[in-house]
This record gives C-alpha cells, structure tokens and sequence, in this order.
C-alpha cells in the first residue's frame, strides 16, 4: 500500500513531543490526519483533531485506513494490537528495540486482521508532493521531490541521503518506503519492491540495503523477472562481521548476511549495484528510457 | 545479550529440565573442595563462546588432585578473547546418547522455531550439512505456544534412546522457559539421554533480547560481560554505539545506515575508517563525549563529520559537536558534510563558529577527509 492524499491516518501517541512535531509536520504537508490516540487525554483536542481512548474507539467514530505509532518499546505491543483490532488496513511502526517476542505477537495479530505492517524501527513512507507518515523529512525540498522513482530503504539516514542524491541529479521519487532497522519487519524490501512493480507512477526503483539477514537476496528473486530497472547500494562492505552496526538487523554471523552475497544476488538478477550513494542516480538514469 | 553456562542452566533447572549438580569456583583450591563434595567431575571454563572444548576450556577429572591441576591450567586461559575467570565443576553424567534441542527466533517466518536433532554434541550446523533430514524444525505459533501433540509429531519416526514422551515433555518446558526468560536462543547441545534413560542437559546457552532486555532486569545483572576495548566500554557505559576499526579517519554520524554508508565510502576512495559512531537526534547532548572518546583512539588523523538529518535535527547535533570541538581544541583536521533537517542552520553554525565551510556533496568531504589522514583519496 501507498499512501495517498485521501488516505485518513490516526496518530498513537499524538500527544508527545515527537508525535506533535512530526503530526503537524504532516498535517502543512497535506497528510488527512483525522485524530490521535491517547487514553489519559479521551475527548480532548490536540492539533485541531479528536483524541481518542483507543485505536478501535477511534474507528467506530471515524474509520482511518493508517495507524501511524509513536509508541515506546514496552508498550508497542498494545498499540499495534489494538490497531490491529481497529482494522487498521496499514500500521507504520516507528518505534526501536520493542521486544522480539512482542514484535512476533504483533505480526500475528496483523496476519489475523489483514494489516499490513510497514517496520518496526522505520522512518515511515513519503509520496512527494501528496503524503506521508513518519520521521522522514518529506517537506525539505532539497531532499524529496515528486518524480519517477521508488525509493525502499532499511535506513531513515541513508534513505535522505539516497533521495538527495536522486534531487540532485534531476530525480524525483514516487515514493519513499521506509522497511525498518529491525530483524523482524511486517513489509520487507522484496514485499516493498513488488509494491512499486505495482505501482503505475513508478518507472524504476532504488534499493538502499544493509548487510545482515536475507532480504537483498530475495528482493533479488523478484527484481530478475522484473521490466522496470533496479539500482541498489548496500550499506556495511566496510563493516566487521559479527557486530551489530548500529541496527539489531545489521549483522553478519556465521558468513550469512554479508555484502558479497547481497551484491552478486542483485548483480546476477541484473540490478545495477553502486559502490557509493552518488552513483546510484546515474545507474538509473542510465537504464530508464523515455524519460 | 549472552550469559555463560553457569548463568544459563539455573533457567532450565527451574523450567523442570534437569542439569547435573555442579558449583562455580574461581580458584584451583576451591575446584579442588568442589570435587570433593561433587564427586567425578568435569571442569568446565565459564566462558560466552562454542570453543571452550577444543580449546581445552573443559576438561574431566576423577579424583579432587586432577580437578586442581585441571583448573589450574584453565583458569586464566585465553580463549576466542575471553579470559577464563571462573569454572563450573560438575558432576560427570553417564551418557547413552547425545541431541540438540533450541528455541529460537526465526526472521523468516516473524514467529519462534523449535529445533531438535539427534546429532547432538557437535556443532549444529555441522550436523545439519551432514544430514539435513535429523534435524526437525518446528514451526511455533507465538499466540499458541508449542503444544505436547506438536512436539511429539516432531519426534515422529527417530529412534531414540528414552521415551518420546519424555523428550517431547523436555521441549515443551525448553519452549515456556525461552518465553519466560524472553530468550533469542535457548540451547541444549548436548541433551543426554543417559544409561538409565534419564534426559539431562549438559550446556546450555541462552541469549537474552536486547530489546527485552528493560523488562528482565534480574536476568541482565548475570549476563556475560561483551569482548570490548577500553573504548567501547567507555562508550557503552555512556549510552553510546561505538566500534572500534583499524583505520586513521574518524566518522562522526547520525543513523547507523549513514554511518556504516560513511565507512563505506572513505573505504572505496581509499582510507581506513577509525571508528563506528553514530550520535541521534536524542544523543545530541552527548556529542562531546562521543568526541572525547573518538579522539582517544591515537590512530586517527582526520575526522569526518557526516549528518544526514530525517528524524535527527541537523543543527541540534552540529551545535553539539561544535561546542565539544571549541572546548577540547583537537589538533586534527575536521570535514563537514550535513543535508537534511535543518541543515541551512547547521551548516551556517559550523561556519560562524568554526570558520569551516561544510562540502556540499558527501564523496568530496570523504576524499578531503582521507587525504588529511594520508590517504591515497582515489576513486
């Protein structure tokens, strides 16, 4: 799912100091955010929307199609099950080092309620020029302008990065889809990639990977069979096996999850493989025709 | 988070599994009084790594003299990096027969998998290449659990040396205890069955979720210490992620995709990373003692200062490392690039403040910063 302007989003904890500086980030934007979830604060008002008690609570009153979550780990859980039981169609999951077990109690519970489930530990989506949710700078123009690429990034740092480079180089995006830091996340890049083969405002699509886990490689599977050009990078070829850099998901163990298998996969399935950031615009540009 | 032997079975004993009687000791004399009371024993190293047998980390004794001059030879060995500071002294089990049993995370399938094998006492994945069909993989409902009838259909047609309904009854406790103790892993290599059919485990190893970790406070006070340099524990004891590297170009950045991308890139023009340190938008704060401790490593010969700024203000964090940099005065070199939120801000302080111009583009702050550490700065 991409979200669209039309798209109605419910903020969990709205009433925080980053769930209110990133709620009216996205509300100058255009974001349609109809409402907030904060128990203690039911019935009020904050950022000219409805606080609700609850996610279901706020469905029965006005149904959303988005939970968006600024969440702390230890309560994420409840959050995502109860968005889930909202009958939330998408939950975007912002929040860091929630724990394993609850993180796979959350994705059943999305199985059962059909809920797509977009991280843990992302910086969220952006459609230039319509929406977005989440912690990603959509409104810094030097970054983020509408066009014709999708951009799927396990990093909220490197994505910015890679989306300056494609602004710099004349390339807008269609949409940025942030998958998450995490070992265990609801949409990963091969999930994400057939998202944007989807999606008709997408010509071709940048993939911003990380060493650790196997997603590159079955992101890989699906590119092959693929019409729309594929460029990717990979973070972490200079980066000691058996540390975890930074991200929980970002660690080579046992010669799994290394750069080299990563690249040789995309390569063999014909995506064009950037050894710096810069020269990702150039590897898409280059196989994008009619443009 | 990884615990030792002797921190990880008491959460087995106490799930129902039975462990040999054993006791920790830290000195050759009190292994030796250990083997008195023990019996025949075996004297095994306590330390976080799967090569403590092949090192000579375990070792078995008959006697309370043998046990003594065993653990005089183990207690301060060195093994994969981990000096040997306390043994368990255990009672030797008679062995009939040698499994693998674990509960672990499973990425693949979002949900916990249990694994059983009758190619026990080797390493697991050694035993998996030699032959794929003994191990079993049972795929677990997180909602459900791992019930009696799933764990006796994983057992279904192996011949085993005690009952299957005992071992199923043993995977059934190893899975609530991995529940319980929000496990990543919980491992027994190897499950004895012994020459009277009695089922016990001879190692265990447990690693909590680091995630978890918050809500398991009584479980991360015996956790393994981590293999750090000086520098990393400074850093960890601040709340910092910092990694020591080989190289003389030190990175400052904000997310850990930007800061592995950084290291990345002053590799592919010809440098050597320093160091792995990524300060966020709540680190700002700690900005001058993520410099300090970046500045102690006397390898390094330039910095780069690399802010890409989504959540993470840019001109918060740049503030930070300004005022850091006015007060400890490095005689190194400093390159700025920072884009992102609030990067008009950061890029005027850094000007104003310091009279650096920040580079526009990421490669050209990464080529300065390599050829001021006497790099090649090549493409």
């Amino acid at each position: 799912m991409i979200i669209r302007k039309n798209h109605k989003i419910l903020v969990q904890g709205i009433t925080g100091k980053q769930g209110t500086f990133w709620t009216r980030e996205m509300q100058t934007y255009g974001a349609s955010v109809i409402g907030g979830v904060n128990p203690k604060k039911a019935g009020t008002e904050h950022l000219g929307v409805p606080v609700y008690g609850s996610a279901v609570e706020a469905a029965k009153q006005d149904p959303f199609d988005v939970a968006l979550m600024f969440i702390p780990p230890l309560a994420a859980k409840a959050a995502a099950l109860d968005a889930c039981a909202a009958g939330a169609k998408l939950l975007v999951c912002l929040t860091e080092h929630i724990p394993a077990q609850d993180v796979m109690e959350m994705h059943a519970a999305a199985a059962a309620s059909g809920t797509r489930i977009v991280g843990p530990n992302t910086a969220g989506l952006v459609t230039p020029g319509e929406s977005f949710a989440g912690i990603m700078p959509a409104f810094n123009k030097r970054v983020f302008q509408p066009g014709p690429i999708g951009v799927i990034s396990r990093s909220g740092s490197l994505g910015t990065l890679i989306c300056l480079n494609l602004t710099n180089a004349g390339l807008g995006q269609s949409v940025f889809y942030g998958i998450g830091g995490d070992p265990m996340i609801g949409t990963t890049t091969r999930d994400a990639l057939e998202i944007l083969d989807q999606d008709p405002g997408t010509q071709g699509v940048a993939i911003c990977g990380e060493i650790g886990g196997s997603m590159e490689e079955e992101a890989a599977e699906y590119a092959a069979g693929m019409k729309k050009p594929v460029a990717a990078f990979i973070a972490g070829r200079a980066s000691p096996p058996g540390k975890k850099m930074g991200h929980a998901g970002a660690i080579v163990s046992g010669g799994k999850g290394d750069y080299g298998s990563k690249r040789k996969a995309l390569e063999a399935a014909g995506v064009a493989v950037a050894d710096v950031p810069s020269q990702l615009p150039s590897l898409l540009a280059a196989r994008l025709t009619g443009l | 988070m990884n615990f030792e032997e002797y921190a990880a079975k008491p959460l087995l004993a106490a799930a129902g599994i039975p462990v040999p009687p054993s006791r920790l000791a830290e000195t050759p004399a009190a292994v030796a009084a250990a083997a008195a009371d023990i019996g025949p024993c075996v004297v095994k190293a306590q330390v976080p790594t799967g090569k403590r047998g092949k090192a000579g980390g375990i070792k078995l004794a008959a006697t309370p003299e043998e046990a003594q001059t065993h653990a005089e030879a183990i207690i301060g060995m060195n093994i994969d990096g981990h000096r040997v500071a306390k043994v368990l002294v255990e009672a030797q089990v008679p062995i009939a027969a040698e499994y693998y049993a674990a509960v672990l995370n499973d990425p693949a399938s979002r949900a916990p998998v249990v694994l059983f094998s009758t190619m026990g006492g080797m390493d697991v994945e050694e035993a998996a290449e030699k032959d794929p069909s003994a191990m079993r993989r049972v795929p677990v409902s997180i909602n459900e659990g791992l019930s009696k009838d799933a764990a006796l259909a994983a057992l279904d047609g192996l011949a085993l040396a005690a009952s299957t309904d005992d071992i199923a009854d043993c995977l059934v406790k190893l899975y609530d205890a991995y529940r319980r103790h929000d496990a990543e892993l919980l491992e027994i290599n190897p499950l004895v069955v012994t020459q009277d059919q009695r089922i016990v485990a001879l190692d265990c190893k447990f690693t909590l979720d680091d995630g978890a970790a918050p809500r398991q406070p009584d479980l991360v006070a015996q956790a393994a210490p981590e293999k750090l340099t000086a520098l990393e524990a400074e850093a960890q004891a601040a709340g910092l992620k910092y990694i020591e590297l080989g190289g003389s170009v030190g990175v400052l950045a904000n997310g850990a995709g930007l800061t592995m991308t950084t290291m990345d890139a002053i590799t592919h023009f010809g440098g050597a990373p320093a160091n792995f340190l990524e300060i966020g938008g709540e680190a700002y704060t700690k900005s001058k003692v993520a410099l300090e401790i970046l500045l102690k490593n006397p390898n390094i010969r330039s910095l780069l200062v690399n802010f890409c700024g989504a959540f993470a203000r840019t001109d918060v964090m740049a503030e930070g490392v300004i005022k850091a940099w006015q007060a400890l005065q490095p005689d190194i070199p400093v390159f700025f690039t920072i884009h992102g939120t609030g990067e008009d801000e950061a890029v005027e302080l850094v000007k104003r403040e310091l009279g650096i111009e920040p580079y526009d583009l990421m490669d050209d702050a990464v080529q300065a910063a390599v050829r001021a550490a006497g790099g090649e700065a090549s493409a």
